[in-house]
């Protein structure tokens, strides 16, 4: 990552620790994930030991050390969507994309993960690609979702 | 636009907003996150085409949540709050031309068992709620400051100013107010320890990290209606001699943080946020901290330890946060539902606040009714109706005819009630005594298809993940009570495990260090003392009665109601149904592995679950 934006979302943030969680969510949202070079900058930057930037990183599940697929595909487990057949949604999508939740498949195309509640219950399943959400889903639907994703590449 | 600068110039200019924002029929479109993800947003763009030229006699306002979430995406016409469910981009034409009329679009109405209903009240899922927080939603556009100044906003602050902050803090002590967060905390309570602090540097943090799965009143309430927290904020640091607040609010959440941040951006413009508030000597300024996705950073303490840069690790109260909290600073912490109420009461005054509710529970609550439930949505309702009521009059009954079996209330640190206990009044002691908890409000309607081991199984799942490992009851207990689930729900469940089970239970319930563990037995100890039987079905026979757990089921299609239409054929992942078209077709068992795509494919029911 290019050394002046990331001066710049420092700078947003004042150099200021506490505002370390901000910093790396627009680290994130730029490089879809966390850079080890990006974070040893921020660590001299804020005069922190790089220990507590990984103990951050790793401690919040929205955090990515690896990078991530072209595409996303969130399954939310919430509880509603989880009475509601969520979970197989995600074993269906495994299968199909023979990675596991938290992997990207071996082409780099797709990123498979769950959530623990994106706050839509009442129109439970969700599956979110690329930051659209799609309610009311099931197992063939998502599948179809993935066949879209294949196609568009 | 001029900062504004006194009580005259908000009662002014409200009445100015307000005579212009119904001076024509308001075709209002709910358009929170569960609306978009239901296509509210191509609605809009139809609504923006189909008025083209009709500017002076409608208006269409893009607005939060209207709550009724299966019915989205539903517009409400006002003055009359006509409602329109479920509507396609085509309707939108119909729809202005019959406002202009005056008249409701008969063939759009929203229907219920062969009633048709034009006007929201009369519709049984709002008839039965009392909407002191949410009916605001859908009369504001929540990037609008001015439509929230139009419907009284800011002046409860106005009022405020002009008391003593003692008094403030009389009042919503007056009022019964407890925490909406989960633990019911009196709120009144807590801000008067805080004021007592002998530190000069007081705080304030909006809880917006709404972790319970399955419940999402704060983001509604922060997508539809930013203000109102806003303003709430402003009251409770004027009260308890604050002059920085943070809205802790959750990554999930993108359009809640937007809507946020824009109204804090217009807040400060108007003078309502900054230096010198409304010409008097109270300065205030809100910050945003977005979460990392970590459930525990709901419990206070541990938000705080994020807030300040670090991992979300809890520590032991007391210190409780208002006496020592963010950086050592006394703080209030209250979470966004809780703000929003403290701005109606000191609108609308104690009295008439705590003038609904029970005895020890004030007020109304929000609660997301989702699951197995009809009508799914948030419903506000006076604290101590009965789940009953809540279910089958709001919720109207079980999904597809099935038979509903209970409710789990307060997400992973609740519990499940079952249908034998509906008759219970909704107040935090009630709940409690059940062996749930009041939670933030997430309802999750349970029916004869959902496994009451899985769930349990799920929460634990849940709570392994989220525990931080910092003590070993909950790191170690909740471990192995997933364990023991895990084996009893694929078959290897042994006769002594239940017992084992209630037994680890109670230990990671005493011996926890924060609310995460303490409460994580709850959905186990719950489940085993209303649905036993359901656990004895999987250890003992090997069964799981609704038809869940992978192992302990399969699937076979019934010879008299499979027609042979073949549409499970092709989905099959294992192509493992064979049959000619028009004859009955057959699953090879030792091919299947149970990912249940036939099930939901069949259009004719003939494939069931043994």
């Amino acid at each position: 990552m290019e050394v002046s934006k990331l001066d710049e979302i420092i700078e947003k943030y004042r150099y200021d620790e506490s505002g370390i969680i901000g910093i790396l969510h627009e680290i994130q949202e730029k490089e879809r994930y966390l850079p080890e070079d990006a974070l040893k900058y921020v660590c001299e930057k804020l005069d922190i030991p790089p220990s507590q930037i990984y103990h951050l990183a790793t401690f919040f599940k929205a955090f990515s050390l690896v990078p991530k697929g072209k595409h996303n595909v969130t399954v939310c487990l919430g509880t509603a969507c989880h009475v509601r057949g969520g979970q197989k949604i995600v074993e269906n999508l495994e299968r199909e994309l023979k990675i596991k939740a938290g992997q990207t498949t071996k082409d780099k195309l797709i990123t498979l993960e769950t959530v623990n509640c994106l706050g839509c219950c009442a129109i439970g399943p969700i599956v979110v690609v690329d930051g659209e959400y799609h309610g009311e889903m099931a197992s063939q639907k998502a599948l179809r979702l993935l066949e879209d994703l294949k196609k568009e590449g | 636009m001029a900062k504004i600068s006194s009580i005259q110039d908000i009662e002014r200019i409200a009445k100015e907003k307000r005579d212009s924002l119904f001076k024509k029929p308001v075709i209002s479109i709910s358009s929170g996150t569960c609306g978009q993800a239901r296509g509210s947003l191509k609605i809009v763009e139809a609504f923006k085409r189909a008025i083209y030229g009709l500017e002076d006699m409608v208006s269409i306002k893009v607005s939060g949540c209207h709550g009724f979430c299966s019915a989205e995406p539903n517009v409400i016409v006002y003055p009359d709050e006509i409602f329109y469910p479920n509507l396609k981009p085509e309707h939108a034409g119909k729809i202005i031309h019959a406002t202009l009329k005056g008249e409701p679009v008969e063939s759009l109405l929203y229907r219920e068992k062969g009633n048709k209903f034009a006007h929201l009240k009369d519709i049984p899922f709002y008839r039965e709620q009392k909407r002191n927080l949410l009916s605001d939603n859908p009369l504001i556009d929540p990037t609008s400051i001015d439509d929230y100044i139009a419907i009284g906003g800011y002046q409860a602050l106005a009022k405020v100013l002009n008391m003593d902050p003692e008094e403030v803090i009389a009042e919503i002590k007056k009022s019964g107010l407890r925490g909406r967060g989960g633990a019911g905390f009196p709120t009144g309570i807590k801000w008067e320890i805080a004021r007592k602090q002998k530190e000069e540097m007081k705080l304030i943090i909006c809880n917006a990290d709404e972790g319970d799965p399955g419940a999402y009143m704060d983001r509604s309430l922060l997508e539809g209606n930013p203000h109102r927290v806003i303003e709430g904020m402003l009251i409770g640091a004027y009260a308890i001699g604050a002059s920085v607040g943070y809205v802790y609010v959750r990554n999930e959440y993108p359009l809640a943080i937007k809507n946020l941040t824009e109204a804090i951006r217009q807040a400060h413009e108007y003078g309502f946020l900054g230096k010198n508030i409304l010409g008097s000597d109270f300065n205030f300024v809100i910050k945003i901290n977005r979460g990392g996705g970590a459930f525990v950073c709901g419990e206070e303490t541990a938000l705080m330890q994020s807030v300040e840069g670090k991992p979300g690790d809890p520590r032991p109260r007391p210190p409780y946060p208002a006496e020592k909290g963010l950086w050592e600073y006394p703080t209030v912490i209250n979470n966004v539902e809780t703000w929003a109420n403290v701005t109606k009461i000191m609108e609308k005054g104690a009295e008439w606040f705590s003038s609904v509710g029970t005895d020890g529970s004030k007020g109304t609550k929000i609660f997301s009714l989702v699951g197995k439930v009809k009508n799914t949505g948030l419903v506000e309702v006076p604290m101590g109706m009965s789940i009953q009521e809540l279910i089958y009059k709001v919720g109207g009954g079980g999904q597809n005819g099935k038979r509903i079996k209970g409710v789990q209330i307060g997400g992973p640190s609740g519990g499940c009630i079952p249908k034998e206990l509906f008759h219970l009044p909704i107040d935090y002691e009630s709940l409690t005594s059940a062996g749930a908890i009041m939670g933030s409000g997430g309802l999750i309607v349970l029916d004869e298809r959902t496994c009451m081991v899985d769930l349990a199984k799920y929460f634990l799942k849940f709570l392994k993940e989220e525990s931080c490992g910092k003590c070993t009851p909950c790191r170690e207990g909740i471990e192995r009570m997933h364990e023991i689930l895990e084996n009893i729900t694929t078959g290897k469940g042994k006769e002594e495990d239940i017992k084992l089970l209630e037994e680890l239970a109670s230990v990671v319930k005493d011996a926890s260090l924060c609310g995460l563990g303490k409460t994580a037995p709850n959905p186990v100890l719950t489940t085993l003392r209303y649905f036993r039987d359901e656990y004895e079905a999987h250890v003992n026979q090997r069964k799981c009665p609704a038809g869940v757990c992978k192992d302990l089921i399969r699937y076979e299609i019934l010879e008299d109601v499979c027609n042979g239409c073949g549409a499970c054929l092709r989905p099959c992942p294992q192509e493992a149904i064979s049959g000619e078209k028009r004859k009955v077709h057959r699953i090879d068992q030792s091919k299947c592995i149970k990912c249940g795509i036939c099930y939901e494919t069949c259009k004719f029911d003939a494939i069931a679950i043994i």
